[in-house]
């Protein structure tokens, strides 16, 4: 465990800061030895890129312009950072103490997946020198929903940096600035909400206007709808899979008490996503009856229809509820698993497989494609992990909150200064 | 603290909308004179002579046109071909029919376009402007016609596709298609105009023409129409891609986007000091 030490001046930071950068722990652990290949081959990958054009390590074409690298790494990665919104809302904005204990690790986590699945969208852009353009005004498409959802991935990111904050600042043992950003928290997190809100449903939007390109079954007007509430459970989802590895991976870091409430933790979390998986199939049921969807489930799309609907989807439900009930941890773990896989297939199935579903040739991410992919997935988990074993993220208790408590209780990293 | 609260939350939220507020001026008022061009497909010859001229004067690869190779199955434009000719074998027998850009009225790659380097020209052109396109290829997946092509080997790529020729017709000329047309088969003019030409055409001769006008009413009316002697499912065109210009679809999500950047915050703010068991003052 790390000794926090104070930090009085210039100096002291630095030497502060190199002692922090050097690292901790076994180097050649398993995960090393296969990501830092990854990553080293991803940065070659976008050497090549970056020289000789997207066409030249990516499947993708005129016909697909977006592939992979959107439907997955920025689509899906949102959909998955979707638990840093619904649990702040259940912490500051409903007050639910139960999951206190996670807020740090969850806001970490969605912070990260922003930076690193939303960056990935650097990587797509043909022209990313430009990228500024929309936020300085050459010019603002104000008719755009990517105009919106760039802009809030933009704020939702120093929001959540706000969020995080404190955490950056125990570390440092700065404890006025901690008092001062943690005060800011409520106002982060009602904004974070909001903007949560419209950028996982404008995901969704972007496909409105592909209209005659996506498969009947896939394409509906309340795509942002099914977008913003599949959000939400794919968000709980992540977090129940994570935190199970997480209390894995750093089970040195968590305070033994916490262990027996994680459980708590993890059928509450269930318990939320399964209402709202049952919203979820509930309302998209209602789309399929009303627009009389019967003559499509036949044949391959339809079965692959009631794949993701049915067996991922509404089976996870059920085994969302039935671990709820008997308080069986390990159902409530393969269900994660289970919803988890069907938002990779909804959020594919809409952004790249039922896409032009009856174009002449289809498309096929590149191994280039899927190697960055998992470049990126490495880095953000290097720096989580960096992170992780770094600031108060999963250690120690930390009463973030009210004011009261904080003129009473001494902050924890009081205690190291 | 209470007060200090809201005013913070408050200042958060006005922050929100200088960034976001959903609607635009532009495209929300298009004109409704713009100029188009009339293709009359009875009257193609197939010779490809507005392809040869398309490519010399936007600096592309010149099309061997004495080589018919090219029409045995129909091609789509390219990133290095704005317009190209296909042959259909139809119920009528062979037909011609010439592609590019169908400069929508209201279209969807400029709705879709987060910077506007899309932009529906007050001419009626729909142009690609460089400086401030950042490659993000929105306005390809949105296109319901497939018009926008990127350049994939390029390391500054650019998005290719029909500019209605809109630096001679700033000039005072036609587009360049339109004039090497040996055949008048491309009437260029004002689109109120050509509608009524092809009315005519239509009018003067009912045994010619399938009695529609593609592009009149097609994703809210294009720029572009076209006469045909067949249904023009035979030609390749589709025609179900209804008559609502495609930036409706996203117009109603992104009028409701101030409604949640205001709504939002004052419940969620109002919840939190709902759910606060402490009275402090």
């Amino acid at each position: 465990m790390s000794q926090m030490t104070a930090v009085n001046d210039q100096g002291g930071f630095w030497s502060f800061l190199r002692s922090q950068l050097r690292p901790r722990g076994k180097i050649l652990t398993p995960f090393n030895v296969i990501s830092v290949p990854i990553i080293l081959l991803g940065l070659g990958i976008l050497v090549v890129r970056f020289t000789k054009g997207l066409g030249s390590v990516t499947n993708l074409s005129q016909e697909y312009p977006w592939g992979f690298w959107i439907g997955f790494d920025v689509v899906t990665g949102v959909a998955f950072a979707g638990g840093a919104y619904t649990i702040t809302f259940a912490v500051y904005i409903m007050r639910m103490e139960k999951y206190h204990p996670i807020v740090r690790a969850t806001v970490l986590n969605g912070l990260l997946a922003y930076v690193f699945y939303a960056g990935a969208l650097a990587l797509d852009l043909g022209r990313p020198w430009n990228i500024i353009n929309p936020i300085i005004g050459n010019d603002f498409g104000f008719n755009s929903v990517l105009f919106l959802v760039s802009w809030h991935f933009l704020l939702y990111m120093l929001t959540e940096l706000l969020e995080f904050s404190p955490v950056v600042a125990e570390w440092l043992g700065a404890r006025r600035a901690r008092r001062i950003l943690s005060s800011l928290t409520l106002a982060a997190v009602i904004f974070g909400v909001t903007l949560s809100s419209l950028h996982q449903s404008g995901l969704g939007a972007l496909y409105l206007m592909a209209k005659p390109k996506i498969h009947p079954l896939w394409y509906s007007e309340f795509i942002p709808i099914f977008f913003l509430v599949s959000s939400i459970f794919a968000g709980l989802s992540m977090i129940i899979f994570e935190g199970t590895i997480s209390h894995r991976v750093f089970k040195d870091q968590i305070d033994p008490k916490k262990h027996g409430s994680f459980d708590d933790i993890v059928i509450g979390l269930a318990k939320g996503a399964a209402i709202a998986m049952f919203v979820y199939y509930f309302f998209r049921s209602l789309i399929f009856l009303h627009d009389k969807q019967w003559t499509l489930v036949r044949g391959g799309w339809g079965a692959w229809y009631l794949l993701e609907i049915i067996g991922l989807v509404l089976i996870p439900c059920f085994m969302y509820a039935y671990g709820v009930r008997h308080r069986h941890i390990g159902i409530i773990r393969v269900a994660s698993i289970l919803t988890l896989l069907g938002i990779v297939m909804n959020r594919l199935n809409i952004s790249v497989i039922a896409y032009n579903w009856n174009a002449a040739v289809r498309y096929y991410p590149s191994w280039q494609e899927i190697v960055v992919t998992m470049m990126v997935v490495s880095a953000e988990i290097w720096v989580f992990r960096w992170i992780v074993f770094r600031m108060p993220v999963l250690r120690e208790a930390h009463e973030l909150p009210s004011e009261k408590q904080e003129k009473t209780v001494r902050p924890p990293v009081a205690a190291s200064l | 603290m209470n007060r200090r609260d809201f005013l913070k939350v408050s200042g958060v939220a006005g922050m929100a909308l200088t960034g976001t507020g959903a609607r635009g001026s532009e495209g929300s008022s298009p004109s409704l004179e713009f100029y188009g061009v009339l293709v009359d497909t009875t009257r193609c010859i197939g010779c490809r002579a507005c392809e040869k001229a398309c490519a010399t004067e936007h600096g592309f690869p010149v099309p061997d046109t004495a080589n018919d190779a090219a029409l045995e199955k129909p091609r789509k434009t390219s990133e290095t071909a704005w317009t190209v000719v296909n042959r259909y074998d139809t119920t009528r027998g062979e037909v011609f029919v010439k592609t590019q850009c169908m400069h929508c009225w209201q279209p969807a790659c400029t709705a879709a376009c987060l910077t506007n380097a899309m932009h529906k020209t007050p001419e009626g052109p729909v142009i690609w402007r460089s400086s401030k396109c950042m490659g993000c290829r929105f306005c390809m997946v949105s296109c319901p016609f497939d018009m926008p092509k990127f350049e994939y080997h390029e390391w500054n790529p650019k998005i290719q596709k029909c500019n209605l020729c809109f630096d001679r017709l700033q000039e005072g000329k036609k587009p360049a298609c339109v004039g090497a047309c040996p055949t008048d088969a491309l009437m260029f003019g004002m689109k109120r105009d050509l509608m009524e030409i092809a009315r005519v055409r239509i009018y003067n001769h009912p045994e010619r023409y399938t009695h529609k006008i593609y592009g009149e009413h097609e994703v809210g009316g294009t720029g572009w129409l076209y006469l045909s002697a067949v249904p023009f499912e035979e030609l390749g065109f589709r025609t179900d891609l209804g008559t609502t210009p495609y930036p409706e679809y996203t117009r109603d999500f992104l009028y409701g986007v101030p409604l949640v950047l205001f709504g939002l915050p004052a419940l969620l703010y109002g919840l939190n000091q709902m759910s606060g068991s402490d009275n402090e003052d």
